[in-house]
C-alpha cells in the first residue's frame, strides 16, 4: 500500500516536471521557429542559441509589478486573481490520463509500476479529460469579466463561444476510436493500433478515420485558440483580448497555461489518431530499455505535432469571426459525424 | 477507490503550482502604484463607462442553447460507441433513429439562420 503510493508519488512529481519544463522548451522552440519562418535571427543572446532566453523572461515576468485595474472590486476583484490560477490548475491536471510509454510489467522497489500514466486504473480516461479540459473556459470567461475592460471582456465572450463551438466537433471526432476500440481508457486505445496492415501500414486510427483526425485536429487548435482561431486574443482587433489586464505572474500563468495545453493536446493527438508510442514493428517491447524506447517514440511524435502548432501559427492568417463560427457549426460537426457514420458501417462489414 | 489517489496527488500538484508561484513573484515583484496605471487599457483615451456595461451581440446566447443540445447529443454517443460491437446492428439502427430526430433539429436551426453570423 505504502510503496503504491510512493511509486504514485514518484510518476506524479516526474510527470508534473516535465510537463513544466516543456513550457520554457516551447516557449523557445516557438520564438526560434517563428524566426526561421520568417527568415530572422530570433533570440539569440542568452545563452547558447537563446536557450536560456525563457529562463531570463520568467525573471523578468516574476519581478513585474502586479496591476489590478481601478473599478475591478469585490466579487470582480476575487474574479480577476482566480482566473490565472484556474488556467494553470485545469492545463495541468488534463494531462493525468496520458499513457506515454508502454509498461511490459516492470518493478520498481519490487512493485510493479503499473503504466507509464499517472493514473493507470481510471476506466474513464477520456472522459476525464473532456471533464476536465473544458472547464478551461471558465479562466478565459473570469479573466475577460473581471478585467474591467471592453477588449478583455469582448475577448471572454469570444473565448466562450469559440470553445463550446469546437468542443462539440472534438467530442464527436473522438466518437469513432472509442468503436473501434470498445473502451475509455487511452491506454487501450493505443494498444488497439498496434500492429500493421498487410505488414507494412500502421494500424493507426488516423488511416481509417483521416476526416475524424482532421476535424480533431482543427478542433483542438481552436480549443487551444492557436492561430488560425485565436480570436480570443487577436491583437490587431482587441489587443490581447482577455489577459490585456493582466501583468507580472499573473499573465505568466496564462501564457504558461497555454502552452501547457497545446501539449495536452499534441500528446492527445498521438494517442487518439497516430498510435501513441507504437510504430510499424515495434508496439510492445520487453524490458526497461523498451520501456524507454516507446517513451522515446512518443515524445517524438509529440514533438513533432508542437513543432506542427508552431508551424500552423506562422504559415496562416486568422480567421474571421463569422467564418469561424461557420466552419465549427455547418462543417466540423456535421464532418466528424459522416466519420463515426463511416466508422460504424465499416465495422459491421467486417472491415475495421 | 484507490484509482482516484493519483488524481488527487497530480491536482494538488497542480494547485500547489500557482500558488507557490504567485507567492514567489509577491515576494520579489516591483511596486510603485500610480492612479494612471490602474486605469483599465483603452487605447489611451479614458473609458466612459466601465465594461460590465458593453453591450455584445445576442447570438452569443443563442450559440450557447445550441450548444446544451448538442453536448446532450454526445453524452449519448459515448456509451454507445464503447458498447458498439455488442449492440451490434440493433444499436446501430437505434442511434441512426436517434440521428436521424437530431437532424429534424439541426436543419430546422440552420433554415432559421441561428448559425448563420451576419
Amino acid at each position: 500500500m505504502w510503496v503504491d503510493l510512493i511509486v504514485t508519488v514518484i510518476k506524479v512529481l516526474v510527470v508534473s516536471t516535465v510537463l513544466l519544463t516543456g513550457v520554457p522548451i516551447m516557449v523557445w522552440v516557438e520564438r526560434r521557429g517563428s524566426a526561421m519562418i520568417q527568415d530572422r535571427l530570433g533570440p539569440n543572446r542568452v545563452g547558447p542559441m537563446g536557450l536560456l532566453q525563457p529562463v531570463v523572461d520568467a525573471v523578468k515576468l516574476m519581478t513585474k509589478e502586479d496591476l489590478t485595474p481601478e473599478g475591478v472590486t469585490g466579487t470582480n476583484r476575487f474574479l480577476y486573481l482566480l482566473a490565472p490560477a484556474i488556467a494553470l490548475v485545469v492545463a495541468v491536471s488534463t494531462f493525468i490520463v496520458v499513457p506515454f510509454g508502454y509498461d511490459p510489467g516492470l518493478e520498481l522497489f519490487g512493485h510493479a509500476i503499473g503504466g507509464f500514466v499517472v493514473a493507470p486504473d481510471l476506466d474513464l480516461g477520456i472522459l476525464y479529460l473532456f471533464a476536465v479540459g473544458s472547464l478551461g473556459v471558465y479562466a478565459l470567461v473570469l479573466a475577460g469579466w473581471g478585467s474591467n475592460n471592453k477588449y478583455s471582456l469582448l475577448g471572454g465572450i469570444r473565448a466562450s463561444a469559440q470553445m463550446i463551438s469546437y468542443e462539440l466537433a472534438m467530442v464527436i471526432s473522438v466518437v469513432g476510436v472509442l468503436m473501434v476500440t470498445g473502451s475509455f481508457s487511452l491506454d487501450d486505445v493505443v494498444l488497439h493500433q498496434a500492429g500493421t496492415w498487410f505488414g507494412f501500414i500502421p494500424k493507426w486510427n488516423v488511416i481509417p478515420q483521416l476526416i475524424g483526425a482532421i476535424t480533431f485536429m482543427v478542433a483542438v487548435f481552436a480549443e487551444t485558440n492557436r492561430l488560425p482561431f485565436d480570436m480570443v486574443e487577436a491583437e490587431a482587433e482587441l489587443v490581447v483580448g482577455y489577459h490585456t489586464e493582466y501583468s507580472s505572474m499573473r499573465f505568466a500563468s496564462f501564457f504558461m497555461a497555454e502552452y501547457i495545453n497545446m501539449i495536452t493536446a499534441s500528446s492527445l493527438i498521438v494517442v487518439l489518431f497516430f498510435g501513441g508510442w507504437t510504430l510499424p514493428g515495434i508496439a510492445t517491447p520487453g524490458g526497461w530499455l523498451g520501456a524507454l524506447a516507446t517513451i522515446g517514440i512518443f515524445a517524438a511524435k509529440v514533438a513533432f505535432f508542437l513543432w506542427f502548432f508552431v508551424w500552423v501559427r506562422w504559415t496562416l492568417p486568422r480567421f474571421r469571426f463569422d467564418q469561424l463560427m461557420a466552419l465549427g457549426w455547418k462543417w466540423m460537426i456535421p464532418l466528424a459525424v459522416l466519420n463515426f457514420l463511416w466508422v460504424g458501417v465499416a465495422m459491421a462489414l467486417g472491415y475495421l | 477507490m484507490v484509482q482516484y489517489v493519483p488524481i488527487v496527488l497530480f491536482t494538488l500538484v497542480a494547485v500547489s503550482f500557482p500558488i507557490v508561484t504567485l507567492l514567489i513573484a509577491k515576494a520579489v515583484r516591483a511596486g510603485s502604484p500610480h492612479p494612471v496605471k490602474g486605469e483599465p487599457y483603452e487605447c489611451g483615451v479614458p473609458a466612459t463607462t466601465t465594461a460590465f456595461e458593453t453591450r455584445f451581440s445576442i447570438r452569443y446566447y443563442l450559440i450557447a442553447v445550441l450548444f446544451v443540445v448538442f453536448d446532450v447529443e454526445t453524452i449519448f454517443l459515448f456509451p454507445w460507441a464503447v458498447m458498439f460491437e455488442k449492440l451490434a446492428l440493433f444499436g446501430f439502427i437505434e442511434m441512426m433513429v436517434f440521428l436521424a430526430i437530431l437532424l429534424v433539429g439541426y436543419v430546422y436551426a440552420w433554415r432559421r439562420g441561428a448559425l448563420e453570423w451576419a
